[in-house]
């Protein structure tokens, strides 16, 4: 066993995790952080992305004690109280989801894209860049257009 | 996945001596690869010696006609490196179009290459662009270092550092990838410097190759014509549930003659 640290969320947060611990069973099994999902073993679906030191990751996909030193932000850090983040706004308003499984990762992978990409998307760079997630139940044009209007939104002008 | 033995070094030496403690041990470079094939229980390591935390394995660097690429190096990394894309734009773009995003945010160059998976993208261009591999050991050439499928000229305790590219007068690679992984079907290579014109092929076959009957129908020119005169040998491609020999022979063809008008 091995003692690992990091940010999570803004919070310091530590724990005992085996080697072979992935990141995304060290938040929702340790952290009970379970917004962050679990929708495949083959690194492609992106229900688990999560971002580490800023960057989109597929936690799934990354040991836990890779991360020790990290500042993580999952879904559960975006919205201010009962406040949604502007992207998480965007995908109730545009229904951008139905089961809501793949939701987490899409909202983060989308707040990936605006970091990378600036605040105005067209259809086509935010579908080539959601290559990486995948949902089985809205056929992607909400959530594409969701991540358009969330990304406009976080720029000031929804 | 069965458990290992976690070490995390900050050292390439401090790596070495790692790999030489351990019973059977592995490097883990992005992790993108080797992670799932723990978890499918493919591989079982009994040490895992992380070369995440080595500065000196990480960045880009051009200069006199080459660009340098640590070999922790990011996909995502060198797809958004200006100077890669000023360089050698067919590499960046070869680079961001890896897998997706978060995989590019993890993957590596070194990690790719070392794997040389039949259907990885950067194979071809180290062939191709005629790079240079440099280890804590030696130098090898491209040409010599992916040696069959998912074998390289690599010894156990040999950790790439770097990978030199020499900048080519125009390239490019084009790849009929597959429509949920994003590897390579068939990806073709084409970079063009001095007086000749380097052909590489991916996908097709067990192990990344020059493809040296393109190169000679072409004789030096960018000329996608010329292509069909190339004879490809069915036998000698892969088949599988993705696409058949001939499919993959014709694909050959396809993409070289689309990468070569994409040089012009
Ligand atoms: S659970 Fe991580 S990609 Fe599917
Ligand atoms: S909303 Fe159900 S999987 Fe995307």
């Amino acid at each position: 066993m091995m003692n690992i640290s990091m940010t999570v969320n803004g919070s310091p947060v530590s724990g005992e995790v085996e080697s072979r611990t992935l990141l995304v069973h060290f938040l929702r099994e340790q952290l009970r952080l379970t917004g962050t999902h679990v929708g495949c073993d083959t690194s492609q679906c992106g229900a688990c992305v999560i971002h580490v030191n800023g960057k989109s990751v597929k936690s799934c996909t990354m040991l836990a004690v890779q991360a020790d030193g990290a500042e993580v932000t999952t879904i559960e850090g975006l919205a201010d109280g009962a406040e949604l983040h502007p992207m998480q706004q965007a995908f109730m308003d545009d229904h951008g989801l139905q089961c809501g499984f793949c939701t987490p990762g899409m909202i983060m992978s989308a707040l990936d894209i605006v970091n990378r990409n600036g605040n105005d998307l067209d259809e086509e760079t935010v579908r080539k860049e959601l290559e990486g997630n995948i949902c089985r139940c809205t056929g992607y044009h909400n959530i594409v257009k969701s991540v358009q209007a969330g990304a406009k939104a976080m720029g000031g002008n929804s | 996945m069965y458990e290992f033995s976690y070490k995390n070094v900050d050292s390439v030496s401090a790596a070495v001596e790692a790999m030489q403690a351990a019973d059977d041990g592995k490097f883990l470079a992005g992790g993108q690869t080797m992670l799932p094939t723990m978890k499918h229980r493919l591989a079982s390591p009994s040490d895992i010696i992380d070369l995440g935390g080595i500065d000196e394995l990480k960045g880009i660097s051009v200069n006199a006609g080459t660009v340098t690429i640590g070999a922790m190096t990011t996909h995502g990394e060198v797809a958004a490196s200006a100077d890669v894309q000023n360089a050698i734009p067919a590499l960046a773009k070869l680079a961001g179009n890896i897998g997706d995003p978060a995989v590019r945010n993890r993957g590596t160059i070194g990690g790719s290459i070392a794997n040389n998976d039949p259907a990885a993208d950067y194979p071809s261009a180290v062939i191709a662009l005629g790079a240079t591999v440099k280890t804590n050991q030696r130098e090898i050439a491209g040409d010599d270092f992916f040696t069959g499928m998912f074998e390289t000229a690599l010894a156990e305790d040999e950790i790439i550092v770097s990978v030199s590219f020499p900048v080519a007068e125009s390239a490019a690679y084009m790849k009929f990838e597959n429509p949920a992984s994003r590897y390579a079907i068939v990806g073709v290579f084409v970079a063009k410097t001095g007086g000749s014109v380097r052909v590489a092929v991916t996908g097709a076959t067990p192990c990344a190759h020059r493809a040296l009957r393109i190169e000679e129908a072409l004789n030096g020119e960018l000329n996608s014509a010329a292509v069909d005169a190339a004879e490809i040998p069915v036998e000698k491609m892969n088949s599988d549930i993705h696409a058949s020999a001939e499919y993959r022979a014709h694909l050959v063809k396809v993409m070289a003659k689309r990468a070569v008008e994409a040089c012009v």
